[in-house]
């Protein structure tokens, strides 16, 4: 869990998201739909995004969670938050993490993806507030940092 | 209302902006925001609400023996025991009665039957299946257009002597005037057209936590409110505890487009739940409950007519409208205005006469009746105006876009007042029309589709020129539930020179901690960095209206301008007692109050601050400390205005459609936060496409919601949205202290017409005069064939 | 939020572990593969499973490759990794272009190709997919394996031949040369369901069809096919003619029902135009160089 181990005892049927946000008070990623449509609740699981409320607790036993509190490191923001705050990609803020972390996720597959690459991407996720546009900004703004190498 | 460098002014880049971006960012894109379901409290219990599946039904019995029986479950509640304490009705925004627990009827699917207290949620959600609720269904009513006939059952027979399902009737405009204008017209076109009932659904939906004190009688309601001051209000008169004793905190909202104006039913569950069980309660609703329960958008059955000169020139619209208000008529607009501002249907263009009829209705659907991005209706008539004028220029044989650019209102027109009454503030239309063809390259497009018509492809070109009508004002026109809507601001200058902000408005994301500091910053010549804002708690900010209608920069924006003038009047005297000279030879100059004729003896704000809690020996008459306070009340309302092309495509064989381009160009006024002005625009748009093309709450005729998920009611996507093309002309407001008219909700008010019109436009050479939103790739199809779907209940 | 009933849960190492855990817990045991339809429902109540066998570990179940003529997907392969599959791209294109329109990049990393055939949405895109291809299910029991053409495989709506204490662990496709294939789907929006959707997998031997397989979804096609229409073709030219005909057969076949994603007789439209467009571009493809099936 963001990079130590974490041990809860849970009801089987006890969804990933409640395990991050009610038992282990990671509160950053959200739920917004139920039926896994909007991506509120994306997590990396085992280094790809998951929609959290759509997996049971018990399936990620052994497996590696990242959130979006596991972005910044060291006190040094992810390219991808950078380029969501510079770009006025966020509004709410709801729809954020998830879509961080799948951009991050992206980025790791495709260092630079195109405008229409990043919409496909981002397309089971939904913002209700940027009409999308900032976002892909955001994401375009981070893969040019992040092929700007290291800082 | 101005103060020494008041009135209208400044340019967007006069105001500096934070140096880390917008405020707001930094938690968010850490994910440590503070939304209400990530509020946990010591002890805190959860609940969950039994909704009746049907949309008309008799209770004869509710048993909650079994759910009150399982070990996790502490409290369950009933309709039957909230009228016990009176708490079974609650008023509405509109001043309707709504039911908090059913008790006699359930009208709606969804409605709010019993509410179960647990010690978590999954508990609280499995005893929900242990009550037992016995109905004798009744008819629904589920076509508005059936809920006038004579044997139509009587939904809202809980209010004595109720014979029928008429909520309303509102009229606006001269008819006299506008019949004469008809009769003496060349052409009139005619079309009855459905907006359909849409929701807001912002990702985040609707919760509260309760914290009732039994000791110190104090409620604390964490909830997701825009408008945490009138619904504090509202709690005092529905639980008879004293306002005071209310808090009302509105935390990180996750969206609410309208959609958390409301009370809900769910709020004061969670009261009643904390009351009960004296431990702190919450409730969050699941993404079904938000959709089939909580306020929806829209839903006006429209006949429209417009008359028109054989040269062009537009004479006069009509309309006549059947609005389908629900089951409870919970409508968050001014009392005075059960149609919101519809009549705002002249639009952008001088026209001699204009009269709209507008009938409101129950069925037996979910309640609510405005919200949503609509600044009170003005997305319903802005939608009938922009159709009429399309139909127009089709019957004319005109270029729609030529046929408005000859009717748009004239620059020296304003203030103009409409033929139903409204004073428009200011505006060029047709300098924002013309800049929107310049960027849309208006004339290749055109040509562009004429070589695709010949290949029989579908290209279309859609145009709308849209007028907003914003910010709610006066007072002495406006109120809900007799408070009148206007918002306060409380400014303090700390002595060290940073200062604080409260106001009455709540963000959803529009970023007022951002925006409102850079408006005191200016104002003060501080770094907006140096400017906290303080919103969401009734107990820490001024009495005010709240957020919705586009209204924040409108009204809170101005009352924050109002007390940072207040604030620099106070300092120019301090200044002049540092300075040992009159006030009257001081001038407010580059940020700081300056000699007249010797510049450099000047006081900055910082400094005047300490000065002003020191010692210094003031004139008589001034208070030390450097703070204000305003209220503001509108003197109008504001008006926005923009231009919109849309370029689509269409499948000829399958009818989807593909939105190719989206040129915006938006006239809000003075631009404060140009980035944030441009999202909300950017939001605005994909909303309107999502509204013309996909988003629809539909029933079936037994009154089941179909849109009950995300799998059904359909929101716009990355992959549907275009990269919009955005252009902008500044014509400030001259009675706004800023200049400024509000953004919030054009795009959304402009957009939906500007896609309709285009795929009708693509749709042209086929014969195709209207259909109705969404235009689903069935819809297109079936209008296409000539059968275009019809409003009213799915299926059989 | 929407949360499951409660439910027993074991997780399986092995085919044969799951098949025993299967036989332990009985008709009230539900395999759970990806979980993106099952956990909804479960959320909904709309299923309340007594116990899940979670067989996601079985990564032996995760695999795409060639064998005998035959494309094997295994059953836990995920529907990003059949897309991400040049062999499965090569051999029978329609299952990319299935495979593109199904749900969201994110549902596709972890939905698998076998949980969405078992949950058998009478909308799932698979289903029309593998029917056009005349695909192989591979179904392991107590009493070894057993193989159902796709087409037998589902046996109503959200129902199919998988009985309880069995997995689906494969699919075959039959791969040959001079095929071409693809998938025409219409739907709403990205990553909605099918308002309604058609495949064709077809054989030319010059320009004459000499066998061809039509998978239709959502549009009420019993079988997820339109045979009459796939008899009408066999021997035909691969014509604009031929494939207008077979359309019209596809979609006299059909019974599609009005709903909210759109009316009956609009999808029965959509049977036939998309019928047209999908053997359009399967001929195509059978035309162009190197192509399977």
């Amino acid at each position: 869990m963001n990079g130590a181990e974490r041990t809860a005892e849970v009801e089987p049927r006890l969804l990933l998201i409640h395990l991050l946000r009610d038992h282990l008070g990671l509160t950053g990623s959200h739920w917004g739909c139920d039926t896994s449509n909007c991506g509120a609740c994306v997590v990396l699981l085992d280094g790809k995004p998951v929609k959290s409320c759509t997996v049971l607790a018990a399936m990620a036993d052994g497996h590696r969670v990242r959130t979006v509190e596991d972005l910044e490191r060291d006190g040094r923001l992810d390219p991808v938050q950078e380029g969501f705050a510079r770009c006025h990609g966020l509004q709410c803020g709801f729809c954020t993490p998830g879509m961080m972390l799948t951009a991050s996720w992206l980025l790791d597959h495709d260092p630079d993806p195109s405008p229409a690459a990043i919409r496909e991407a981002l397309s089971g996720q939904v913002c209700r507030c940027t009409g999308y546009e900032n976002i892909v900004r955001a994401v375009r703004w981070a893969a040019a940092r992040r092929g700007a190498g290291p800082r | 209302m101005s103060g020494a460098a008041g009135g209208p002014a400044g340019a967007a880049a006069e105001r500096p902006l934070p140096a880390a971006g917008r405020k707001e960012d930094a938690r968010f894109i850490r994910g440590r925001g503070r939304f209400l379901d990530d509020i946990t409290l010591p002890g805190m219990l959860h609940g969950a609400i039994l909704r009746s599946p049907l949309a008309h039904a008799r209770i004869a019995s509710v048993d909650t023996a079994a759910a009150r029986a399982h070990p996790m479950v502490e409290a369950v509640i009933t309709g039957d025991m909230l009228a016990e304490r009176g708490l079974a009705w609650m008023p509405t925004l509109s001043a309707d009665t709504q039911a908090v627990l059913a008790t006699d009827k359930v009208r709606f699917q969804g409605q709010e039957v019993a509410f179960v207290v647990a010690r978590d949620r999954y508990a609280a959600r499995d005893a929900l299946e242990l009550i037992s609720v016995e109905y004798e269904p009744l008819p629904p009513v589920t076509d508005a257009r059936r809920a006038l006939d004579p044997d139509a059952p009587v939904i809202r027979d809980d209010q004595p002597g109720r014979a029928d399902n008429r909520v309303f009737d509102w009229s606006a405009g001269d008819l006299a005037a506008t019949e004469a204008a008809f009769a003496a017209a060349d052409v009139v076109v005619t079309q009855e057209m459905h907006y359909p009932r849409s929701h807001p659904a912002p990702l985040e939906t609707c919760g509260a936590i309760a914290d009732a004190d039994p000791v110190t009688g104090r409620l604390t309601l964490w909830s997701t409110t825009q408008a945490p001051h009138a619904h504090r209000t509202l709690y005092a008169m529905i639980t008879g505890l004293p306002e005071h004793k209310i808090r009302v905190i509105s935390p990180d909202i996750g969206g609410g487009f309208g959609n958390k104006v409301p009370v809900y039913p769910g709020y004061l569950c969670a009261i009643a739940g904390s009351m009960l069980t004296r431990r702190p309660v919450k409730w969050t609703e699941d993404r079904s409950e938000n959709l089939m329960s909580t306020t929806f958008a829209r839903d006006y059955h429209m006949r429209g007519q417009i008359a028109a000169d054989a040269d062009g020139t537009i004479l006069a619209v009509r309309a006549s409208v059947l609005a389908d208000h629900g089951a409870f008529n919970g409508a968050a607009q001014p009392s005075k205005y059960p149609a919101g501002f519809f009549h705002v249907l002249t639009g952008s263009y001088d026209l001699r006469a204009a009269y709209c009829q507008v009938t409101g209705v129950y069925t037996n659907k979910a309640p609510g009746g405005v919200a949503y991005s609509c600044s009170f209706r003005v997305t319903e008539a802005v939608y009938l105006i922009e159709r009429l004028v399309d139909l127009l220029a089709r019957e004319l044989g005109a270029d729609p876009a030529e046929l408005r650019m000859r009717n748009l209102l004239r620059p020296e027109q304003f203030p103009y007042r409409s033929a139903t009454g409204l004073r428009y503030d200011s505006g060029d239309y047709p300098r924002a029309l013309r800049k929107a063809m310049q960027i849309a390259g208006y004339a290749e497009l055109r040509a562009e589709q004429a070589r695709r018509r010949e290949r029989g492809e579908l290209m279309g070109i859609g145009v709308s020129c849209f007028t907003e009508a914003v910010g709610a004002g006066p007072r002495k026109h406006m109120d809900i539930l007799g408070l009148g809507i206007a918002d306060g601001a409380d400014l303090r200058v700390h002595p060290t020179g940073t200062a604080t902000l409260s106001v009455s408005c709540q963000t959803q994301g529009q970023g007022h901690e951002t925006t409102f500091a850079q408006i005191v910053a200016a104002e003060l010549g501080l770094s907006p960095d140096d400017v906290d804002v303080v919103h969401g708690d009734t107990d820490r900010t001024p009495f005010g209206l709240g957020t919705y209608g586009s209204r924040s920069t409108a009204v809170s924006g101005a009352a924050a301008a109002v007390a940072a003038r207040r604030v620099r009047e106070r300092a120019r005297l301090v200044a002049a007692a540092m300075l040992e000279v009159d006030p009257e030879d001081l001038e407010w100059a580059d940020g700081a109050w300056r000699v007249r004729g010797d510049p450099e003896q000047a006081r900055r704000i910082a400094e005047i601050a300490m000065a002003a809690h020191s010692g210094l020996e003031l004139p008589d008459g001034v208070e030390g400390h450097l703070d204000a306070s305003a209220v503001y009340d509108p003197p109008d309302l504001t008006f926005p205005f923009g231009a919109y092309i849309c370029v689509t495509d269409v499948d000829p064989g399958t009818g989807e459609v593909r939105v190719r381009r989206f040129v915006a160009v938006d006239d809000c006024g003075v631009r404060i936060n140009p980035a944030i002005v441009e999202g909300q625009i950017h939001r605005g748009l994909a909303d309107g496409i999502g509204i013309a093309l996909m988003q629809a709450i539909a029933f079936d005729a037994d009154g089941n919601c179909l849109s009950g998920s995300f799998m059904d009611y359909l929101l716009p996507t990355s992959v549907e949205c275009p990269s919009p093309e955005l252009g902008m002309t500044v014509t400030p407001s001259p009675h706004h202290p800023l200049g400024a008219k509000g953004i919030g909700e054009s795009a959304t008010v402009g957009a939906p017409a500007a896609v309709v019109n285009s795929v009708m436009d693509a749709l042209a050479p086929l014969g195709v005069r209207h259909a109705d939103m969404p235009l689903t790739p069935a819809a297109v199809w079936r209008a296409i064939k000539g059968c275009p779907i019809r409003p009213g209940p799915i299926g059989g | 939020m929407q949360v499951p009933a409660y439910v027993d849960y074991e997780r399986a190492t092995s085919v044969e572990h799951a098949l025993a855990l299967l036989a332990r817990y009985g008709p009230g045991a539900r395999v759970l593969a990806g979980g993106h339809s099952l956990i909804p429902m479960m959320k909904l109540r709309l299923a309340q499973p007594e116990t899940l066998i979670d067989i996601n570990p079985l990564t032996e179940l995760d695999y795409v490759r060639l064998d005998g003529g035959e494309l094997r997907i295994g059953a836990l392969t995920r529907h990003a990794g059949l897309l991400g599959s040049p062999l499965a791209g090569a051999a029978a294109p329609i299952l990319h272009d299935a495979e593109r329109v199904i749900a969201d990049p994110v549902v596709r990393l972890w939905g698998t190709v076998g949980g969405s055939l078992c949950q058998a949405d009478p909308s799932e895109d698979l289903s029309a997919a593998f029917a056009a291809l005349k695909a192989t299910m591979v179904i392991a029991g107590p009493g070894g394996e057993r193989t159902v053409p796709a087409r037998m495989f589902h046996t109503g709506p959200y129902e199919t031949v998988v009985a309880p204490g069995e997995l689906l662990t494969e699919i075959r496709v039959p791969v040959a040369p001079g095929g071409g294939s693809a998938y025409v789907k219409v739907g709403r929006r990205a990553g909605d369901w099918p308002v309604g959707a058609a495949g064709a997998a077809v054989r030319l031997d010059g320009n004459v069809i000499t066998s061809a397989g039509i998978g239709l979804t959502a549009v009420g096609a019993e079988h997820f096919c339109a045979a009459e229409a796939e008899e009408a073709l066999r021997g035909a030219p691969a014509t604009e003619e031929s494939f207008a005909r077979a359309g019209r057969l596809a979609a006299e076949h059909c019974r599609p029902v009005t709903d909210q994603r759109g009316p009956a007789d609009y999808k029965r439209h959509l049977a036939a135009e998309l019928t047209v467009r999908a053997l359009r571009r399967a001929a195509d493809r059978a035309r162009g160089p190197g192509r399977g099936a």
